[in-house]
C-alpha cells in the first residue's frame, strides 16, 4: 500500500524536478526513489492487509511480484543514461510515467476487486501508450504508439465488458464473492457469466501478448524506443501474468472446467507463434519481441497447471525472465545506438570489442533459453514440474520441450554473431559505469539463481 | 566426503585461475592443474574399496531443499573408472596442445578445465537434476571450444551439434521431471528413489525413449549420429579428443546409470530394437569409413562403429556385454585420443589430412610409426591390445543374446581392419609425397603424450583384470537391480 502512495508522490516530485533543468540528478533520484519503494514494499512481507474497503489486498503474493517489478525497473533505469545527453528528450516525464505505470502494475497484482484490476491496467497502459511514442521524430515509434493505443483501447473495452457481464451474473465486483457465487450454484453457469469470463480472458491475454491476441506485439515492441520496450516486456508482462493467475485462482477456480480448454488453446498457440516467429527474424530486437510472446506461453503453462506450485513457478519465472530481458534489451540498446542497427550483424565481433557486454548478453541468452547454471533453467524446470503433476498434460510439456530447443536456436544466433564473426573494424561500444555495473549485477544474479534457486522459489 | 567435492570442484577453480593468466603461461598452469586433478583421482582410488559394488565416497548436501533435490555425489566402480579415464586424458589433451598457439589461450584452457568439472559431475551425480545440470555444464564449454577455435565451417556445424544435443537433453529433463513426480511423499530426485519406482510397462516405454534419445544423440548411435562426423572434423583437435575420448562416454554412462535400472521393462521391450539399430550403425559406419579420404573423418566414422558395438553389448543386459561395454569405454577413449593426436601431428607438419596426398612417413619417422601402429592395432582389437578385451567381451555378450546379431556385429573387426590398415598403408608406406619429404619424427612433448597412452593400450590388453575387477561388483549390482 505504502509503495503505491510513495510511487505516486515520487512520480510527481520527479516531474517538478524536471522543471529545474538539471537532468543529471534525475537518474540518481529516480533510482533512489525505486530503491526506497523496494524497501518499503518488503515491510509488508508476512503482514497481509486489505485497504480501501477491500479494494486492494497486499499479501505475500502482491509483495513478491511488486518486488520483482520494482527491481526490474530499477535495473532498467541505468540504460536510459543516453537520454540524459539528448537535449530534446523529456527525461523527467519519462521517469514519471514509468513510476506511474508501476503504480498501475502494483494494483494489478494486489487487486481484490475487478474494478481495481481495470483501473490498474488502465494506469499502466496509458503511460505505456505515451512512452511507446516518445521518440517523436521516428515514424515507427509513432506507428507503434498508435497501434498500441488503438488495439489496447479496443481490448480494454472487451475486458470491461467482461467485468460488467460478470457483475451482471453475480452481482459483485469482489473476487472472493465471485468465487463464492460459483460455489453456490455448484459451478452451473449462466451464458452471461461464461461470456463475461471469456471476455476477461481475452482482455488479459492481450496485455500479456498471448496468441492469437499478440498481433500488435512485434510491431509495437520493435517500433517503440528500446528502453520502453524492455519495460513493456518485463514489468507489463509480469504484472499481466500475475494478475491473470490471481484472477483465475481467486475468482474463477470453481469454473476451471469452463476456462481450461480456452486457456490451453491459447497457451499452445502462444508457444508456437512466439518460438516459430522468432526463428525467422533478422533483427535481435524483433527476435526478443517474439521471444517475449513465447515466454508468455511458458508463464501460461504454469498458470494452467493450476496447482500449489503455480504461483511460485510464475514468480521464479518472472524474475528469471525479467532480469535476463532487461540485460538483453540493455545490450541491444547500446549496440543499436552506437552501431546503428538492431540486426544480428550489428553484434558481430562484440566478444572482441566489448567482452563485458558480450558475456552479459550470452548469460542473458542462456537464461532465456533455459540452459543450466542460469536462472532460466530452474524457471523452466519449475514450470515443467508444475505442469507434469497432471499426467494428462505430458503432451503439453513435450511441445514446450521441442519449442525450448527451437528457442536455443534463435538465442544462440546472437551469441554466434558476438563471438564467432569478425568485428569488421567496429569501434568498441562506450558503456558508462552505471550500465556496466547493472549488467554485472544482473549476470551475477542470474548465475546465483541458477545455482541456488531456493533463494526465491520457496518464497510463496 | 571432502575428497569427492574437491575432485569435482578443483577443475572449475583451476579454470578461474587459468582465466586470469594472460599469454602462454596459461597452458602450463592448465597442465599442472589437470595433473593435480589426476593425482586427486588416484588418491580417491586408494580410498575406494573395490570389493564393494555400492556407492562410495558419497557426499550429500541440500540444494533445493523444499523440492527434495539434493547435491549428492559419489562413485561406484563404473563411475570410478570413468573419473579415472577423464582425469587421465585431460592432462594429455592439454599437453597435446602445447605446440599450438591458440588465440586467447587463457579462455581455451579455462574452458577445457571447466568442462572437466562438468564431465566428472556427470560421472558422480546421484541426483537426477544434478546429473542433468552437469550434463549441460559439460556441453557449453565444448560448444565454445569447437565453435571458437575450429575450422572453416565450424559455426554451422557446431551449431547443429549444439541444438541437436540440447534437443535430446530436454527430453531427458522432461522424463526426469516425470519420474521425480512419481516418487512417493514430498518427491525426491535421488537415483535410488528412481530405482524404487514401480511404473507400469507403457509408461516405462515412453520414458525409455525420452531418456534414450538424449543418450543416443550424445554417443551417437545410428541414426542419431549425423552431427558427429562434421563436428569431429571441424573442431580443433583438443575438442575432438574431448568429444570422442570422454564426452561420448557420458551417453553410455547415462544408459548404464539412468536408463537400464530405472525403466527395466521399457528396456526389455526395446532392447532388441536398440541392438538392431546399433548393429546397423556398426556396419553402416564401417562401410562409410572405408570410403573416407580425410583422416579425421575416417576416425570419426570408426568411432560411430565402435560405439555401436558398445551400445549393442550393453543392451544385451548380460554380464559379458556390460563388462565389455565398461572396459571398451576406457579402451576406446585411449585409442581414439591417441589416433586423433597422431592425425594432428601429421596435419601440423604436412598441412593436409588427405590420405592420397600423404605417404612414406615411416621412412622419416620411425617412432611415430610404431606408436601409430600400436594404437591402430588396439583400435582394430588385435589380441594383447586393449581393444581385444572389450570387443571380445562385447561380441560374446551379443552372441549370447542372438547368434545372428553376433555374426553381423562381428563384421566390425574385419571391416575395422580394412579401413584402418588401408589408412595406415596410404599414410605411412609407399613413396614419399612432396608434403612428407621433410617429415620430422616425434618431439619430446609428443612422446610424453603418446607413451602413457601406449602403456595403457598394453596394460588393459595384458592385465584387463585390474580394471574389470573395479567395475565387476558394480556391474553385478546393476544387473541385480535390472533383473529384480
Amino acid at each position: 500500500m505504502n509503495s503505491i502512495i510513495l510511487l505516486s508522490l515520487f512520480g510527481i516530485v520527479n516531474l517538478f524536478v524536471g522543471f529545474a533543468n538539471s537532468k543529471r540528478i534525475l537518474l540518481p533520484l529516480a533510482l533512489l526513489f525505486l530503491a526506497v519503494v523496494f524497501g518499503v514494499n518488503l515491510l509488508n512481507w508476512n503482514d497481509a492487509q486489505s485497504y480501501f474497503n477491500n479494494m486492494l489486498t497486499i499479501d505475500n503474493y502482491a509483495v513478491a511480484f511488486t518486488g520483482i517489478m520494482t527491481l526490474a525497473t530499477l535495473l532498467l533505469l541505468p540504460f536510459s543514461q543516453r537520454y540524459v545527453e539528448e537535449r530534446d528528450a523529456n527525461l523527467a516525464e519519462y521517469y514519471s510515467l514509468l513510476l506511474f505505470s508501476l503504480v498501475g502494475a502494483i494494483m494489478m497484482v494486489s487487486y481484490e476487486n475487478l474494478l481495481m484490476l481495470f483501473v490498474g491496467i488502465e494506469i499502466l497502459s496509458i503511460a505505456m501508450y505515451v512512452l511507446a511514442g516518445s521518440d517523436k521524430r521516428s515514424l515507427r515509434s509513432n506507428e507503434a504508439a498508435l497501434k498500441y493505443f488503438l488495439m489496447g483501447a479496443f481490448f480494454t473495452g472487451i475486458l470491461l465488458f467482461g467485468i460488467v457481464l460478470i457483475y451482471g451474473a453475480t452481482g459483485t465486483f469482489n473476487i472472493t464473492e465471485i468465487a463464492a457465487a460459483q460455489v453456490a450454484t455448484d459451478g452451473v453457469m449462466t451464458t452471461m457469466f461464461t461470456l463475461g469470463l471469456l471476455m476477461l480472458i481475452i482482455g488479459v491475454s492481450f496485455k500479456i501478448s498471448a496468441a492469437p491476441f499478440h498481433f500488435w506485439t512485434p510491431d509495437v515492441y520493435d517500433g517503440a524506443p528500446t528502453f520502453f520496450t524492455a519495460f513493456m516486456s518485463t514489468v507489463v508482462k509480469t504484472a499481466g501474468v500475475a494478475a491473470f493467475f490471481k484472477l483465475m485462482a481467486a475468482a474463477f477456480a470453481a469454473s476451471y472446467a469452463t476456462w481450461f480448454p480456452t486457456l490451453i488453446a491459447i497457451t499452445v498457440l502462444t508457444l508456437l507463434v512466439g518460438n516459430i516467429g522468432a526463428v525467422i527474424q533478422t533483427s535481435a530486437k524483433r527476435m526478443l519481441a517474439y521471444s517475449s510472446i513465447s515466454h508468455a506461453g511458458y508463464l501460461l503453462m504454469a498458470l494452467i497447471a493450476f496447482n500449489a506450485n503455480s504461483a511460485s513457478s510464475i514468480l521464479f519465472y518472472s524474475l528469471a525472465y525479467s532480469t535476463a530481458t532487461v540485460a538483453a534489451f540493455g545490450v541491444v540498446k547500446l549496440v543499436a545506438t552506437q552501431r546503428g542497427g538492431e540486426s544480428y550483424e550489428a553484434f558481430n565481433g562484440l566478444g572482441k570489442t566489448n567482452p563485458l557486454l558480450a558475456f552479459a548478453m550470452t548469460v542473458a541468452m542462456c537464461s532465456l533459453g533455459g540452459i543450466p547454471l542460469t536462472a532460466g533453467f530452474f524457471a523452466k524446470f519449475f514450470v515443467f514440474s508444475a505442469v507434469l503433476q497432471d499426467a494428462n498434460l505430458i503432451w503439453l510439456v513435450v511441445i514446450a520441450v521441442i519449442l525450448a530447443a527451437v528457442g536455443i536456436y534463435y538465442y544462440f544466433r546472437v551469441v554466434i554473431a558476438m563471438y564467432m564473426q569478425p568485428a569488421g573494424g567496429q569501434e568498441p561500444i562506450k558503456v558508462n559505469s552505471f550500465a556496466s555495473f547493472t549488467l554485472i549485477f544482473i549476470t551475477a544474479l542470474t548465475i546465483l539463481l541458477g545455482l541456488a534457486p531456493a533463494l526465491v522459489s520457496d518464497l510463496i | 566426503m571432502i575428497l569427492t567435492a574437491l575432485l569435482l570442484l578443483w577443475p572449475a577453480l583451476a579454470a578461474l585461475l587459468v582465466l586470469l593468466i594472460k599469454g602462454p603461461g596459461a597452458k602450463k598452469v592448465a597442465f599442472v592443474a589437470a595433473l593435480a586433478e589426476f593425482a586427486l583421482a588416484l588418491v580417491a582410488t586408494s580410498y575406494f574399496n573395490i570389493e564393494n559394488g555400492g556407492i562410495q565416497l558419497a557426499l550429500s548436501i541440500p540444494w533445493v531443499e523444499s523440492a527434495g533435490i539434493r547435491f549428492s555425489i559419489g562413485m561406484d566402480g563404473i563411475s570410478l573408472l570413468m573419473v579415472l579415464l577423464t582425469t587421465f586424458l585431460v592432462p594429455l589433451i592439454v599437453l597435446s596442445s602445447f605446440k599450438h598457439d591458440y588465440e586467447n589461450p587463457n579462455a581455451f584452457y579455462a574452458l577445457i578445465l571447466f568442462m572437466q568439472t562438468g564431465l566428472i559431475g556427470v560421472f558422480m551425480a546421484l541426483d537426477a537434476f544434478l546429473f542433468y545440470f552437469f550434463w549441460e555444464v559439460a556441453l557449453i564449454p565444448i560448444y565454445f571450444i569447437a565453435a571458437l577455435w575450429g575450422g572453416e565451417n565450424r559455426i554451422k556445424v557446431t551449431f547443429k551439434f549444439f541444438v541437436y544435443t540440447i534437443f535430446g537433453s530436454l527430453f531427458m529433463l522432461a522424463a526426469f521431471v516425470y519420474l521425480y513426480l512419481q516418487t512417493p511423499g514430498t518427491h525426491s530426485s535421488d537415483l535410488f528413489a528412481f530405482y524404487q519406482l514401480q511404473l507400469d510397462a507403457s509408461t516405462q516405454g515412453w520414458i525409455f525413449w525420452f531418456l534414450f534419445i538424449a543418450f543416443a544423440i550424445k554417443m551417437p548411435v545410428f541414426p542419431f549420429h549425423t552431427w558427429q562426423p562434421d563436428t569431429y572434423t571441424e573442431s580443433p583437435t583438443q575438442a575432438t579428443m574431448l568429444l570422442s575420448g570422454i564426452m561420448l562416454k557420458m551417453g553410455i554412462y547415462g544408459v548404464l546409470r539412468w536408463l537400464l535400472p530405472v525403466v527395466p521393462y521399457g528396456v526389455s521391450e526395446w532392447a532388441e530394437f536398440v541392438l538392431i539399430i546399433s548393429i546397423i550403425g556398426i556396419v553402416y559406419a564401417s562401410i562409410i569409413a572405408i570410403r573416407q579420404r580425410d583422416l579425421k573423418r575416417l576416425i570419426a566414422y570408426s568411432s560411430i562403429a565402435h560405439v555401436g558395438l558398445i551400445a549393442a553389448g550393453i543392451f544385451t543386459l548380460n554380464e559379458q556385454g556390460l563388462q565389455g561395454g565398461v572396459i571398451q569405454m576406457l579402451s576406446h577413449g585411449i585409442n581414439v585420443v591417441g589416433l586423433f593426436f597422431i592425425i594432428d601431428i601429421i596435419f601440423s607438419r604436412t598441412k593436409t589430412r588427405e590420405i592420397t596426398s600423404l605417404g612414406g612417413i615411416t621412412q622419416n619417422a620411425k617412432t611415430l610409426s610404431i606408436f601409430f601402429m600400436i594404437l591402430l592395432l588396439g583400435s582394430i582389437a588385435l589380441p594383447l591390445t586393449n581393444g581385444f578385451v572389450g570387443e571380445f567381451l562385447l561380441l560374446s555378450g551379443v552372441f549370447q543374446y542372438n547368434g545372428w546379431f553376433g555374426a553381423v556385429a562381428g563384421l566390425t573387426i574385419i571391416l575395422g581392419a580394412v579401413y584402418m590398415l588401408r589408412m595406415f598403408q596410404g599414410v605411412m608406406f609407399g613413396p614419399k609425397s612432396p608434403v612428407t619429404e621433410a617429415f620430422t619424427d616425434l618431439t619430446f612433448n609428443e612422446k610424453a603424450v603418446l607413451i602413457p597412452l601406449v602403456i595403457m593400450v598394453f596394460w588393459i590388453g595384458l592385465f584387463p583384470g585390474t580394471f574389470l575387477s573395479i567395475s565387476e561388483p558394480a556391474v553385478g549390482q546393476l544387473l541385480s537391480i535390472i533383473n529384480r
